[in-house]
């Protein structure tokens, strides 16, 4: 049964005894229930929220909102986790060391997030219609990615150390979303700033982005990742001034763009 | 509405009512569910509202959504100035075929009052154009806006209406407006009467001065000046509040120019023989120095505006902002120092360009309550709402506000507080809210007109039959809504005047 978990964070829990932990009331489904009922409490409770850490072992796959709001602390799930992980979080670290849903890190603002598996789709995005998405913070995925991964972004990091489904970095207008893998397709659609990097493979570019030059390298976070990347300019169907860094020894296939370069750039 | 709520699933996840043992669960903030709206309207004290635009194709689906908006009365306006057929027989000079045939529209779509919404300007946005000014030629009609606007308003004294025909005017939105504001309240002075014959509505947004957004200043006080000085016109204010909010009208091309200018995502729509619509996000700003002179017009209209009978209180909702702050409203009209409150955070150049701060007017109780309910039910000819006389309406609110203790001037967060919670409001005599808390959810009336054509005139429906045939991709014998199609049908009867018998 899906449960709402949103009070399960260092900022929901630093001030509260084990026992009114146990007694915080969730929503499993349409009925409330207790967390004691869920979970065996153990541990030290109180202390600031910074130094507050939550450890989660178990299944929590239907565990939705796990870290919602975070500012401090650590929280660490062992296991899969649910959907919404580190909603709208501004501090702190989590640790997913399973899989995570979809929505990783929704409207996200700062902190840090590492989820060892693979995540699903929408990271970092917000909820469908909203134009607000992530804003500052770090999410890194050991794993696979879903589609549209940093949609609306407009600050902060993503990196996705395998591969990603289509769309990453749609709507687009800030920060850096790094794909080590191979990419479905389409990345970068309706961009209007930021940075995606691909380090494998995709197919094809979309016809809304221009080949601008051929760069070495390319600095993300803290390092320098290596190229020679091609560098595509767009979406020019928006503002032209996203960019599309995209492997040059594992994109063969787009080597028809080097014509468009003028002689000095090769 | 429903496709506005289709186009904000945003807009539903940033305010939730959960459900109580009398009423049911709802989302939205700008365009709340139907059935939290007539809740939140219930709440607030009031007991009648108004669906001012439908086109008369779609008019099934707007008693649908009426009839799952729970406890008030309502009545909604078909959409009439941008009709083919009004505008041929208009043309021709054809008043009487035109008034049986409005007759006709207003039974079929179970509609109260003729909605003009710039007359002209739709059918040429079916083009891709619009219309400028009031002698602008209507594309492949032979018809100006003035035209129209004359001819409806004969038509809707030949029908003998409740209400005058309620007109949005050309050029809404535009920088530089208000001309053609004052020129559309003066065309129809010379058919004035012995009751108003012209309600010009959300007239902020048609109330400016500049050349441009950069530029835009408020003539909300050359608009008083007009209305203080002729009778033959009612008024709304469509306030702006700083919130997020939806625009939604059936001026196709001035949505459209709004999706230009914001970026914003954009649904438009056509509707075949009759009118077009928009629909846009936007998020007024008390930094954005036009957004500032927005919501000073409104305010400094109901303000210079002398008579409180003339101009009424509404943000167009959901254009100007939720109908849930109608409450911080009052507390502007009421208390200057609510005011300055405001001004105090909109930018210089915003306040340089506008007049608000000049104004000491407050409004008194008697005037909020005329220009919330007894002005309104007075324009619209609803004889027995808007007064406490024999045979009136038990429908009352009552709200927790002792005026010999409070003084609005000063106290302006306490009445903003009260007028959004009722202490109690009676709806045909049975108590509905209490303390701010449904406690009865009944079904509200749907009034409609159904007006009598003299006999002469039957013939008509043939002409209308073979028109609709002509024209519409729909059957005749599907187009009209059932009488029994409305959960409690509150017809009223009128008789159209014939020439002789005037």
């Amino acid at each position: 049964m899906p449960t709402d978990a949103d009070m399960i964070s260092p900022s929901g829990l630093a001030s509260k005894s084990l026992d009114e932990i146990r007694r915080l009331k969730l929503w499993e489904g349409n009925q409330q229930t207790e967390l004691g009922d869920i979970f065996t409490v153990k541990g030290e409770a109180g202390g600031p929220s910074s130094e507050f850490c939550i450890l989660l072992s178990g299944d929590v796959r239907k565990l939705r909102r796990l870290g919602y709001r975070m500012s401090a602390g650590l929280l660490r799930i062992e296991g899969p986790a649910g959907m919404y992980v580190g909603e709208e979080m501004s501090g702190g670290t989590i640790y997913v060391e399973g899989d995570a849903g979809s929505w990783l890190g929704t409207k996200m603002q700062g902190g840090v997030m590492e989820v060892y598996g693979n995540a699903g789709d929408h990271i970092g995005a917000p909820y469908r219609g909203s134009r607000e998405g992530m804003k500052g913070g770090s999410i890194t995925v050991h794993g696979d990615a879903g589609t549209e991964v940093g949609c609306w972004m407009s600050d902060g990091l993503i990196r996705i150390k395998r591969s990603a489904d289509t769309f990453p970095g749609t709507h687009m207008c800030g920060g850096t979303l790094l794909i080590e893998g191979d990419c479905k397709g389409r990345a970068g659609a309706g961009m209007t700033g930021g940075r995606v990097v691909i380090s494998g493979r995709m197919e094809d570019v979309l016809p809304s982005f221009t080949i601008d030059e051929i760069r070495d390298a390319v600095k993300v976070g803290e390092e320098r990742v290596q190229g020679p990347f091609y560098v595509f300019r767009g979406d020019l169907c928006n503002k032209e001034t996203g960019r599309i860094f995209i492997s040059v020894t594992k994109n063969s296939q787009l080597k028809w763009c080097e014509r468009y370069l003028e002689p000095w750039q090769h | 509405m429903n496709e506005g709520r289709i186009l904000r699933p945003e807009d539903h996840v940033k305010d939730v009512e959960s459900r109580t043992t009398v009423t049911r669960s709802g989302v939205g903030h700008s365009i709340p569910s139907t059935l939290t709206t007539g809740y939140r309207y219930a709440r607030m004290g009031y007991t009648t509202v108004m669906e001012p635009a439908t086109p008369p194709l779609k008019a099934r689906h707007t008693h649908e959504e009426l009839n799952d908006t729970p406890i008030i009365d309502k009545a909604s306006f078909p959409l009439l100035g941008n009709n083919w057929l009004v505008m041929e027989y208009l043309s021709q000079g054809k008043i009487d075929e035109c008034a049986a045939y409005v007759a006709w529209v207003l039974q079929a779509a179970k509609g109260y009052a003729i909605k003009v919404v710039n007359p002209g300007g739709i059918e040429a946005w079916g083009w891709g154009k619009n219309v400028s000014n009031l002698d602008e030629q209507v594309p492949h009609f032979n018809i100006t806006p003035r035209e129209i606007l004359h001819g409806l308003c004969k038509v809707n004294k030949r029908l003998g209406l409740p209400h005058s025909i309620h007109v949005h005017p050309n050029n809404l939105g535009e920088p530089g407006n208000y001309e053609t504001t004052i020129e559309t309240m003066e065309c129809l002075s010379d058919q004035a009467g012995e009751r108003p014959i012209l309600h010009l509505t959300h007239v902020q947004f048609e109330a400016y001065g500049g050349k441009d957004w950069s530029s835009v200043t408020s003539e909300a006080p050359e608009i008083a000046k007009y209305v203080n000085a002729h009778d033959h016109l009612t008024l709304d204010m469509g306030q702006v509040v700083f919130t997020d909010t939806t625009t939604m009208t059936a001026d196709g091309p001035f949505q459209y120019q709004l999706h230009l200018l914001t970026g914003n995502k954009w649904m438009n729509f056509d509707v075949e023989i009759e009118s077009g619509a928009g629909i846009v996000p936007f998020t007024y700003k008390r930094s954005n120095p036009a957004n500032a002179v927005q919501w000073a017009i409104g305010l400094e209209l109901a303000l210079l505006i002398k008579d409180p009978w003339k101009i009424y209180l509404t943000t167009d909702h959901p254009n100007g902002g939720p109908f849930t702050s109608y409450p911080k409203i009052i507390s502007w009209l009421m208390s200057r120092k609510a005011r300055d409150r405001t001004i105090s955070h909109i930018p210089k150049s915003a306040r340089r360009r506008t007049c608000i701060e000049s104004i000491d007017r407050e409004l008194s109780f008697a005037e909020i309550a005329t220009m919330t309910r007894s002005g309104p039910a007075k324009a619209l000819g609803l004889k027995d709402k808007g007064h406490l006389g024999p045979g009136a309406d038990a429908d009352i609110a009552i709200y927790p506000i002792n005026p010999e203790q409070v003084d609005p001037t000063s106290d302006f967060r306490h009445i903003a507080k009260a007028f959004k919670h009722a202490a109690y409001v009676l709806k045909e005599g049975q108590v509905v809210v209490k303390d701010g808390c449904i406690i009865n959810s009944a079904q509200g009336r749907t009034y409609w007109v159904d007006t009598e054509i003299p006999r002469d005139l039957s013939f008509l429906q043939t002409e209308f039959e073979s028109k609709f045939s002509d024209y519409y991709t729909v059957q005749f014998q599907n187009y009209a809504v059932q009488e029994s199609y409305l959960e409690r049908s509150a017809p009223i009867q009128t008789a159209m005047r014939s020439p002789r018998n005037r």
